[in-house]
Formats: C-alpha cells, sequence, structure tokens
C-alpha cells in the first residue's frame, strides 16, 4: 500500500515527530511505500541541518535524512511554511537573499500543492502533530 | 471528475492563538486548484474562525477572516459546522460570518455554504471522506 | 467506510477524546497515542468517556505506554496494545484515517 504522511510540528518539542519516523520504520519493514513526508507549520524544524542534539539523544533530523536514503522517501518542506521559520535551501537563499542554507540532505522545500498531490497518489494519508 | 478523491479539512482550533487555522486555510486554498471535492468542518474551538467582526490591529497578527468570504470562489462551498460545538460555545449562525457561492448551474444564483449539522450528522459525513486533513 | 481515528491528548487536560468519541461513527477505531495513553487508564475520574463509548474499538500505542510507566495491567477492560506495526496494519485494515489534533 502507499502511504504519505504530515508532520505538522517541530522535532524535540513534540512527540510527534518521531511517532511519524517509528511510523514510517514499520510501515516500510512491512513491505509499504511511502510515496512522501511532508512537513508543515513547525514541522518545517525536522528539515534543518544545524541542529546539535545532545549525543545521548536521537537526531530527528538525521533520522529522516537516513530513512529518506534507505527508502527513497520524498521529504518535502512547506516552501510557505518554510519561509516564516527560515529553513533555506540554494533556491531559497538566491531568492531571498540569505547568507547561507541550513536543509537537511534528503528534503526538499516545495509547495502546499505537494501534500494535496500526496493525497490523491497515496492509498492512506497518516497526518501526526498537536 | 469521477477519479476526484473527497478531501476533507477537520478545523478544531481557534484564530490567532495558534497558527494552525491560518495556514489550515492555505491549504484550502492551494488545494482548491486540484479539482477534488473538497468540503471543510468547524468543530469545537474551530467555530471561533468564523466569527464576524474579527479586528487585529492592535494585536499586529494578520486578520485572515476576510479570506474565509473567497471560498466560494474557489468552488469550496461545503462548509459544515457542528451544532453541539456551537450551541456548547453559546453561539448561533448569526455570529458567524454568511458564507455564500455562486451555483453555476442555476444561473449563478447565490446560495449558502455554511451546513449547520448535528454530530451524528457529521459523523457520517466523515465516514464518506477518502483523505482527512487535520488542523 | 471505516476509520482509524488517533488521539494524542490526554482526556485530563484536553477535551479531543471526547471530539473524537462525538464524531466518529460506530464501529470506527480509536489508536490512542503519545499523551493519549493516559485516557486509556481505569480508575480515573474520565475513564468514563472510553468505558461509555460501547459502540468503538480502542487500540493504544503499547511504546508509548511503556515510556510513560503505565502498565498495561491498569487498561481499561477491552484496550487493545499494538506496536508501530500494529498501528500500521490498522491504518490498511481501516478505510481513512484521522487525526484528531
Amino acid at each position: 500500500m502507499k502511504f504519505s504522511i504530515q508532520v505538522s510540528e517541530g522535532p524535540y518539542n513534540h512527540e510527534s515527530s518521531v511517532t511519524a519516523i517509528n511510523f514510517v520504520k514499520a510501515a516500510v519493514e512491512a513491505g509499504h511505500d511511502i510515496f512522501r513526508v511532508f512537513f508543515y507549520h513547525d514541522g518545517v524544524n525536522n528539515g534543518t541541518n544545524y541542529a546539535t542534539p545532545p549525543q545521548d539523544d536521537m537526531n530527528i533530523q538525521k533520522t529522516w535524512s537516513e530513512l529518506a536514503a534507505a527508502h527513497d522517501i520524498d521529504l518535502v518542506v512547506c516552501v510557505a511554511a518554510a519561509q516564516r521559520r527560515g529553513i533555506v535551501d540554494e533556491g531559497e537563499m538566491t531568492r531571498n537573499k540569505k547568507d547561507g542554507m541550513n536543509i537537511m540532505d534528503g528534503f526538499r522545500i516545495s509547495g502546499l500543492g505537494q501534500l494535496i498531490e500526496a493525497g490523491i497518489e497515496s492509498d492512506r494519508l497518516v497526518v501526526f502533530g498537536d | 471528475m469521477s477519479d476526484a478523491k473527497k478531501f476533507m479539512y477537520i478545523n478544531r482550533k481557534a484564530p490567532y492563538g495558534t497558527i494552525y487555522a491560518w495556514e489550515s486555510l492555505e491549504v484550502v486554498l492551494i488545494g482548491a486548484a486540484f479539482d477534488q471535492e473538497v468540503s471543510l468542518a468547524f468543530v469545537d474551538d474551530g467555530v471561533y474562525q468564523l466569527m464576524k467582526g474579527q479586528d487585529t490591529t492592535e494585536v499586529g497578527i494578520k486578520n485572515f477572516s476576510p479570506t474565509y468570504a473567497a471560498l466560494g470562489d474557489y468552488d469550496v462551498n461545503k462548509i459544515y459546522i457542528e451544532k453541539e460545538s456551537l450551541e456548547a460555545r453559546g453561539l448561533t449562525l448569526d455570529d458567524l460570518q454568511h458564507l455564500v457561492w455562486e451555483d453555476e448551474d442555476e444561473d449563478w444564483a447565490e446560495k449558502d455554504s455554511i451546513r449547520v449539522v448535528t454530530s451524528a450528522e457529521l459523523a457520517e459525513i466523515f465516514e464518506q471522506q477518502d483523505i482527512t486533513l487535520s488542523f | 467506510m471505516s476509520i482509524l481515528h488517533t488521539v494524542n491528548k490526554s482526556t485530563y487536560e484536553r477535551d479531543t477524546l471526547e471530539a473524537c468519541v462525538r464524531l466518529a461513527a460506530k464501529g470506527g477505531s480509536v489508536l490512542l497515542i503519545e499523551d493519549g495513553v493516559y485516557s486509556a487508564m481505569s480508575g480515573g475520574n474520565k475513564s468514563s468517556v472510553i468505558e461509555n463509548a460501547k459502540d468503538l474499538s480502542f487500540y493504544v500505542l503499547g511504546p508509548d505506554i511503556k515510556a510513560r510507566g503505565l502498565g498495561e495491567d491498569r487498561l481499561i477492560d477491552g484496550i487493545k496494545v499494538v506496536d508501530y506495526k500494529g498501528f500500521v496494519e490498522l491504518t490498511v485494515s481501516n478505510d481513512s484515517v484521522t487525526a484528531w489534533l
């Protein structure tokens, strides 16, 4: 079965990112496809590579990145939400004249249409948030 | 479109205190371009999103409440309000914005977009959806 | 059509579970995750929210119970414990998923 996931809260502040990670791992193990994970609201903070969590804690952003690489999962950060919260890729850096970019490997920034498309293309959409 | 999916947006949060209401509306506006069957439900504190007379000038946050009136132009005209949520908050339909749409098939007759439904009716409507987005 | 409802708030702090129970059609399944698992404990003054919802099936996410030091023996009768694999299976066996946020 084809799944898409929406993550609506930031990592560390709320359990929802970790629940989503555990759900994605279990779905992949059961042989399902993850079509897309869409990060919205403060969920876009899952896509920063500027975080340095303590070594004895889970690195949530890196875990997403590794999951995406291992299972070819499309990780999409909403552009409107990202612009509000300072998640920047190369295109955004150039367009909005920022000094740097902070998007994690495996993530890309795109529009809200990607969430709707995920709903259309997938058999199930599961939302994790507050 | 026969292969259109039914999308339901459930709104349970009041505006301004958190950003969910506004960012939900942004999804609805973008999603309207995809020719799917769209419904919105306002339950619990979500009903406060549609209050008339919102004025945020002294707070400084953008007042997005006029945007709801544009939903009809986006062919978003199935807006369900849970009766029990309204009543629990001492509100009536008169406290909310009057949202309308124009029916192309009936010579652009103006029709109400808002339907007040009971919890039981709304539960049945939820059962008919393919995709439910929660905000 | 059947819906899997997820609830992630304690019923002692928020009314999310009450909203879910009120708006879930007969025969639906409710999975309590994250802080939602506190609502699954027996003997509390809000345990009745689940005990009175006879038309729904309740599940609780085991890892979230364990993380919070709650024993499975203290769950309200009839609530089934699932792991993440079981969570995925519930999303497959139902037709759609509604998150009560």
